[in-house]
């Protein structure tokens, strides 16, 4: 025992600053706190400025994706191809080809094609979905088979980013002078005793050409040079002053001359190296284009169908509904589960050593990386349990415990921030302690554990990565029907666009994030809602 | 109370589910695994079959490696049915199928894929060999002497003079994927064997059973001038458009997609176009295979049409669907060979194997 004894207060010596001192000191530290103001605006305005970026970069590429060219041409049902039997029985109905009816079709609104390459160019430019669009149409009407019907015939992809992009850039100035042509389809030579391609040569000599016995060889990497004469268009692929050759692209009304204004030269400003959409097929385009049925349309079929190699066919229906599946396994088990053991952990469990490793590991958990939860997927639930692989219960499943730990985390503050003068009143009229917790504190913490749910799911919406080890990253076309069928999600459908070579593909993905990003702003504004509705402040 | 019971019902639901499905139903549907080099192809022809009436396969794309062993994992009705490879199936990885049961492997050739050079278009056009390609990307190059110096080359210009003056930078795949195998494989060690003193060197290691060959062609040197650029082709193809300068690896089905934008460089005077890979002029070009479980013909509905589909002119013939999808066609002679073979399910024998 020591006695204590009283000590003088310690004297701190004040400076005081003289007014000139303090004047200096404050400005400096208004000017500290105005540059730090700064700093934090401009760096909020960066963040706005390379999201809108990005926001603006992935819908500008989008667009072209919600719109499909279809072209509305007549086509004959014959009875003979469709339903032998007469009968309209749906099997015969259902087997029938219709591929031949759209190609005869075609055919008529662009007659005169003729030789095995030249139909074949113009049997890609109509997507194969034309034909299963037109059985659809069939079986769901038999009387339409005999008739004559009009009909919207999807374009393939190549044809329809022609229509949506530049096309060939095609013009053309009067000939002058006299020419004949050879024939009117096939190789023909084209001649002229006036020197009528004398302009053209002069035209093409800046390109570096090749030549042959006396005509410049055109190559494909320089403008297309067409000739339109006597109804017909001619591809030229050698001149010279008094003569062309080159292939017939449209047939000629008839071999022979053609005078002064009667002719003109084309020219394809695209040279058709770089193009999708060669000479042969673009004079196909833009004869659709002109007779006028060529017409635009909303792309319903993006929101429809399921996946296809085709990317005009290609839909993210089924990795919609997979994701749907997916999400609902997940949300099934994580509240459940999660604000259980939320409860536990914060109203009941001892505070002891185990409950500390515990609640340490949980965090831990939180900041695993997500491929890990795919190996334990792999090795739990399909190598140990046999469940299928790509199905969406085991994607569910793996995604729970991805983020099982954030939702326990959402929670356990949620029941954390109910005052405790709630559970103490509830106590203290007699209430046993789980009544407490279930009658008052865990409807007063619900609006924050909702958050954390809606935010812990638009996390699970977003992952990928565990999903590989379990077989969800494939190709599937058929929507999912069951927890069970395999499946994907929207996250791994839009990987797997991006990696494909088809230019279109890389708009359906752009179409496919604007999609995943709605789904994401929804949950989020969900989640802010529900707080805002339901949170109550003490 | 109605929260804790509301909780409980969903518990009990989800558990019961996991129960039920434990016990799936038979399957009918072809399960393929694999390269996703094969997978555009593949897809393609799951899809096809599915529109003539079969049930569409599931195609994943797991890469070569990551492909071979699930398919090797063994026989059954939970097991995958084939595999795509973007090479030639491994004697360890034929090892590993055959221990596990998996006896009975069907191998078809269904395509070349070209492994370009491009770079953006309206650069200048250059000429490469493979011994120029191995100069400019491996991480140790034989100087005058022969002796193996960290590669000393900064510019294309330094290896040759006939080369542009521009800093070598090449964009390709990391080491994951099998685009990579094949570039090492076609190019590298190819180039190498170009060299009097790495030539010797290959047979000293045949001799005496040691690597110091294969780690020479094996090692991209790490200073920068080859930048791994990601699995993802297109990303590639983006890049070399902002960057006029520098040149990029990828399959030839990307080149031909994107003519607008870029242009491949020619590896010993042969161009890389489709009549020259199908020929086997190109010299960058390797097998695409399709491997098949035999002893599941017959168990899984519908394989043995899948792999007639598969092999049939309308599918990997010179003008068939694949070939629009940017598949270079065997050359006639192989094609009918494929199809033989795959229609007869004659099982690899694996004694040629590596």
């Amino acid at each position: 025992m020591t006695d204590i004894v009283p000590q003088p207060a310690p004297v701190i010596p004040v400076r005081r600053p003289s007014a000139e001192q303090s004047a200096t000191r404050l400005k400096s530290r208004y000017a500290v706190e105005r540059r730090f103001k700064a700093l934090g605006l401009g760096s909020l305005m960066l963040t706005g400025l390379f999201l809108l970026l990005l926001l603006a970069n992935i819908t500008l590429n989008a667009i072209p994706a919600f719109s499909e060219h279809a072209a509305v041409m007549d086509v004959t049902l014959d009875p003979a191809v469709i339903d032998p039997d007469g009968k309209k029985d749906p099997a015969i109905l259902a087997a029938a080809d219709y591929a031949s009816l759209t190609r005869a079709a075609l055919m008529t609104a662009i007659p005169g094609v003729e030789g095995r390459a030249a139909k074949k160019q113009l049997a890609s430019v109509m997507s194969s979905g034309a034909a299963d669009d037109l059985r659809a149409k069939v079986l769901a009407d038999p009387s339409l088979i005999g008739k004559t019907i009009k009909f919207p015939m999807l374009l393939s992809d190549d044809a329809d980013l022609y229509f949506k992009g530049e096309g060939v850039k095609a013009s053309s100035r009067p000939g002058t002078g006299t020419i004949t042509a050879s024939d009117s389809k096939g190789q023909i030579t084209l001649t002229s005793a006036d020197n009528a391609f004398a302009a053209l040569t002069d035209t093409v000599s800046k390109f570096d050409l090749e030549k042959d016995d006396g005509g410049l060889v055109l190559k494909s990497s320089m403008p297309s040079h067409l000739v339109a004469l006597n109804g017909g268009l001619v591809k030229l692929s050698k001149i010279s002053p008094s003569s062309a050759t080159g292939e017939v692209l449209t047939p000629l009304t008839s071999a022979g001359p053609a005078v002064g204004s009667a002719w003109q030269f084309v020219t394809y400003g695209a040279p058709e190296g770089n193009r999708q959409v060669n000479d042969q097929a673009a004079t196909f385009l833009e004869k659709l284009k002109a007779s006028g049925v060529v017409q635009k349309n909303f792309n319903w079929r993006f929101f429809t169908s399921g996946d296809s190699r085709e990317p005009e066919l290609a839909g993210i229906r089924g990795a919609l509904v997979g994701t749907f599946l997916t999400l609902l396994v997940t949300l099934s088990l994580c509240v459940p589960i999660g604000v259980l053991a939320a409860i536990y952990l914060e109203e009941f469990a001892p505070k002891n050593w185990l409950t500390h490793i515990i609640e340490v590991n949980i965090n831990n958990l939180a900041a695993v990386p997500s491929i890990v939860f795919g190996l334990l997927g792999l090795a739990v639930f399909l190598n140990y349990f046999g469940l299928p692989r790509s199905a969406p219960l085991v994607g569910g499943l793996v995604l729970a415990l991805l983020v099982l730990p954030t939702i326990i985390i959402a929670a356990r503050a949620a029941i954390k921030s109910v005052p405790p003068s709630i559970r103490e009143a509830a106590i203290g009229l007699g209430a046993s302690k789980q009544q407490a917790v279930f009658h008052h504190v865990l409807p007063l913490a619900m609006p924050g554990i909702m958050t954390g749910t809606i935010i812990g799911m638009a996390h699970a919406l977003g992952e990928t990565a565990p999903l590989l080890m379990i077989g969800m990253i494939a190709f599937i076309v058929d929507v999912p029907k069951g927890l069970t069928d395999a499946a994907t999600v929207l996250p791994v459908q839009i990987f797997l666009w991006s990696d494909l070579p088809e230019a279109a593909f890389q708009q359906r993905t752009a179409a496919a994030i604007v999609v995943l990003l709605a789904f994401l702003l929804l949950m989020n504004g969900a989640a802010i809602w529900l707080r805002n509705k339901f949170e109550r402040r003490w | 109370m109605s929260i804790l019971k509301q909780a409980n019902t969903l518990a009990l639901a989800a558990a019961s589910l996991v129960a039920l499905s434990g016990a799936a139903t038979a399957r009918d549907q072809i399960r393929i695994v694999g390269s996703s080099t094969v997978y555009p192809f593949t897809t393609a022809v799951a899809e096809q079959f599915g529109k003539a009436g079969g049930k569409t396969p599931i195609v994943e794309s797991t890469g070569t490696g990551g492909g071979m062993k699930i398919f090797c994992e063994g026989v059954g009705e939970d097991k995958a049915d084939a595999t795509n490879a973007s090479r030639r199936i491994k004697k360890s990885e034929f090892e590993l199928c055959a221990k596990n049961g998996v006896t009975d492997i069907v191998e078809v050739k269904v395509g070349i894929d070209g492994l370009t050079i491009a770079h953006a278009k309206g650069a200048k056009a250059v000429k490469l060999t493979r011994k120029q390609v191995f100069q400019a990307l491996a991480e140790q190059v034989p100087d005058k002497d022969g002796k193996l110096v960290a590669n000393p080359y900064k510019m294309w210009s330094d290896i040759d003079a006939a080369l542009p003056a521009l800093k070598i930078e090449v964009l390709g795949p990391p080491p994951t994927s099998g685009t990579r195998d094949s570039f090492h494989e076609l190019f590298m060690e190819k180039g190498a064997e170009e060299f009097e003193s790495l030539k010797a060197m290959k047979k000293a290691d045949e001799e005496k059973k040691t690597k110091d060959f294969e780690k020479v062609w094996k090692s991209i040197r790490k200073d920068g001038a080859y930048v791994e650029a990601g699995e993802n082709d297109n990303v590639i193809v983006q890049k070399l458009e902002a960057n006029k300068d520098a040149y990029g690896i990828f399959g030839y089905s990307f080149l031909e997609e994107n003519t607008s934008k870029l242009e491949g460089v020619a590896i010993e005077g042969v161009d890389p176009t489709y009549e020259n890979i199908s020929a086997g002029k190109y010299k960058g070009a390797r097998d695409l295979f399709v491997y098949f479980k035999k002893q599941h013909v017959g168990v899984i509905a519908g394989l043995d049409k899948f792999v007639a589909e598969y092999v049939s002119e309308k599918a990997i013939g010179e003008d068939g669907y694949l070939a629009k999808k940017g598949l270079v066609a065997l050359p006639k002679d192989k094609i009918e060979a494929t199809r033989k073979g795959a229609l007869a399910m004659a099982p690899l024998k694996g004694d040629d194997l590596k």
